[in-house]
């Protein structure tokens, strides 16, 4: 019709550029949920950690203009976060669980709190890099303006793979989260190594924090996260806590965001509501076909509580 | 056992009573002044719904001898009848603002008969005879505003194609979108609407990728109906698209690419509703208007808005705000080619058929289910 439209072409293109753009926070907070549930714990809390991430990465961007110092700031509250829950969690009977759930609301209402004033200053965004260039088509360039955090997150997953499998923390973290008898025997503290994953995990999770508000919607609101800290939690499990495949799955969740209103811009506009649930449909399809009450899931370290 | 767990619960209660009655000393009321409650379901900073009725409330706190007590976040549950129950007997208030439409019915009623001295008034509410007297329902029809919009969009645009991000296809969005559409055609006939639907009402993610879809498809102008335009004014900015704003006036968060914007005025409401309150002439129970009763308004025009567009745009302000000119005005066909409002009948700002709209007129691409 118009010069400036590119028809049907626009699904897969919102598709790619959906994976690009919104799965960021999925990623780094199942990288770093998957850090945690491999050394034995797991952190419900991802949530909390990232809408506390977004406030406090959009106001130090905020209060000193520069969005790295707000990135750096939402990586050290989330790594504060995961010390909070791996401190109470080393507590003797207490549920990983339950404290997870306890921080996940914790965090959120904190976030809302102290983020009252920041809803409406505009905080500088982190830059994106263009790497549409070698195209004319507007639609083009702008799926393919991709944040740096965006790379760093790709980055992460094999190096997390590669360190799982041959580094000598790699087994640390493996062996607390599979036999924590065998990890004192060697004479390691448990505990110890615990804390780090989940100040790790939450690290990370606060960065992927700082994503939602400075890049991608990039803005700080209380209905920034609408559970997609949960979602990446759920989505480590599907991912049988394999680095890699956190990667794919984030991708895939990212994409399956998109579809709706993709498919509504280009006039299918029937049943918006079922597109819009892609991705959960999509997680509750991978856990029907991969769950099985005669095992346990492959890839689950025998420490998770909920394998145990 | 039971025993046990009932007597527990007791504590707990008697604990959060202690806890109220300490907080009681604090909050006494000023009986020489008139104290108005407003109770807000989001937040009062969100550049939007809920801004515009901060705002309204700031205007009344410049007014001498009125003190303002204000609620955010508070759920449409029974949590709002507690905040209400607060505000009359610790805040001394006697004159309340419930403002979201989920308050009214069962809790604000409730509360209205309960304490039939304090006035309540309700945005968005049907109030009808059978509601208790001291409660009434106000409202804007805000679709005169998005008439006006759509007429600067249709002339802003350059590809003929305007994006509608919306919340969920309710007859007052309906009603929104096709006022838009029906503006737009007015400037260019070819003009059309593509609407996205995100399912409700703060989902910022789904609407920054429902912004960008709409502008993969040639979409040049965007506007929006949710409770926080914040994020599609900015992301339609930031893709050089135009933006027609609503609820409040978002230019700030985009200056070079806002045109125009429907916004409430309830900063010229409120302090009409309190003089009627204050001074024994009651506030009707039922009080409606637009563009000429001065509830809603138009932001301010942006640079980028043409004199043509102004000039046009202006025009059809004076004629809505005269009453010579009706919006929903027979012929027109809905998006499916059936006619929905027949050659002759004019549909006027308070039909009440408007406000069952549950079609999409032509022009309009999307479907409502």
């Amino acid at each position: 019709m118009a010069d400036a439209s590119i028809g049907l072409w626009t699904v897969p293109l919102a598709v790619l550029g959906g994976a690009i753009r919104v799965s960021t926070p999925f990623l780094f907070v199942s990288l770093g949920e998957c850090i945690t549930e491999r050394s034995g714990r797991i952190n419900l809390g991802l949530e909390g950690t990232l809408v506390m991430g977004a406030m406090s990465a959009y106001g130090i961007s905020y209060l000193t203009g520069s969005p790295w110092l707000g990135v750096l700031a939402a990586g050290i509250t989330g790594a504060l976060l995961g010390a909070l829950h791996a401190g109470i969690c080393s507590l003797p009977r207490v549920n990983d669980v339950a404290v997870g759930i306890a921080l996940m609301l914790f965090g959120i209402g904190l976030a809302f709190f102290l983020g009252k004033p920041l809803i409406e200053p505009t905080a500088p965004r982190l830059p994106a890099i263009d790497f549409g260039w070698w195209s004319d088509i507007p639609q083009v360039r702008a799926a393919l303006r991709i944040n740096v955090l965006f790379l760093i997150g790709v980055a992460i997953a094999p190096i997390l793979y590669w360190a799982f499998k041959t580094t000598r923390w790699g087994l640390l973290i493996r062996t607390a989260g599979e036999s924590s008898d065998a990890a004192r025997a060697m004479g390691h503290s448990v505990l110890l190594i615990r804390l780090r994953a989940t100040m790790v995990g939450g690290f990370l999770a606060g960065i992927g924090g700082s994503f939602l508000s400075l890049f991608y919607p990039g803005s700080w609101n209380e209905g920034l996260s609408s559970g997609q800290g949960i979602t990446a939690v759920a989505l480590v499990i599907f991912a049988r806590w394999d680095p890699l495949l956190c990667l794919w799955a984030s991708l895939a969740f990212g994409g399956a965001a998109a579809l709706g209103p993709a498919l509504q811009s280009v006039g299918v506009t029937s049943g918006y509501h079922l597109f819009n649930a892609a991705p959960y449909i999509l997680t509750l399809a991978i856990m029907i076909i991969t769950c099985s009450p005669k095992r346990t899931l492959t890839g689950a370290p025998a420490e998770l509580s909920i394998t145990r | 056992m039971d025993f046990s767990r009932i007597s527990r619960r007791h504590l707990l209660q008697g604990g959060a009573a202690l806890a109220l009655g300490g907080t009681l000393g604090a909050r006494t009321a000023q009986a020489a002044e008139t104290t108005i409650g407003f109770i807000y379901v989001g937040s009062r900073d969100d550049y939007g719904y809920n801004q515009a009725h901060a705002q309204g409330a700031a205007a009344l706190k410049k007014l001498p001898g009125i003190k303002v007590v204000e609620e955010e976040k508070v759920p449409e549950t029974d949590a709002v009848e507690k905040t209400i129950e607060s505000m009359i007997n610790l805040d001394g208030a006697t004159l309340l603002f419930p403002t979201s439409f989920g308050y009214f019915s069962p809790h604000m009623v409730k509360m209205a008969t309960k304490y039939p001295k304090v006035l309540f008034e309700h945005c968005g509410g049907l109030w009808t005879d059978k509601d208790p007297k001291n409660a009434g329902s106000y409202f804007g029809y805000i679709d005169e505003a998005q008439f006006i919009s759509g007429i600067v969009a249709g002339h802003s645009t350059k590809s003929g194609k305007l994006g509608f991000v919306a919340a969920k296809p309710i007859p007052q969005v309906l009603r929104n979108i096709n006022a838009f559409t029906l503006g737009a055609r007015l400037a260019n006939p070819k003009a059309t609407t593509q609407v996205i639907f995100t399912g409700d009402w703060s989902m910022p993610v789904k609407e920054a990728e429902a912004t960008n879809s709409l502008i993969d498809q040639g979409v040049d102008v965007l506007t929006c109906h949710v409770d926080g335009p914040k994020t599609m004014v900015e992301n339609a900015a930031r893709r050089g698209a135009f933006v027609c704003g609503y609820h409040v006036n978002q230019s700030p968060l985009a200056p070079k690419a806002y045109l125009t914007g429907a916004e409430w005025n309830w900063e010229a409401l409120y302090p009409k509703f309190v003089k009627m309150a204050t001074s024994d002439e009651s506030i009707p129970n039922f009080y409606r208007g637009g563009l000429k009763e001065e509830i809603v308004k138009c932001s301010p025009y942006g640079e980028a808005v043409s004199a043509e567009a102004r000039k046009h745009a202006d025009e059809m302000k004076a004629k809505l705000v005269a009453g010579e000119y009706t919006i929903f005005k027979g012929p027109i066909l809905d998006n499916k080619g059936k006619t929905v409002i027949a050659t002759g009948v004019d549909r006027g700002q308070k039909d009440p058929e408007l406000e069952k709209m549950d079609y999409l007129i032509e022009g309009v691409i999307g479907a409502t289910s």
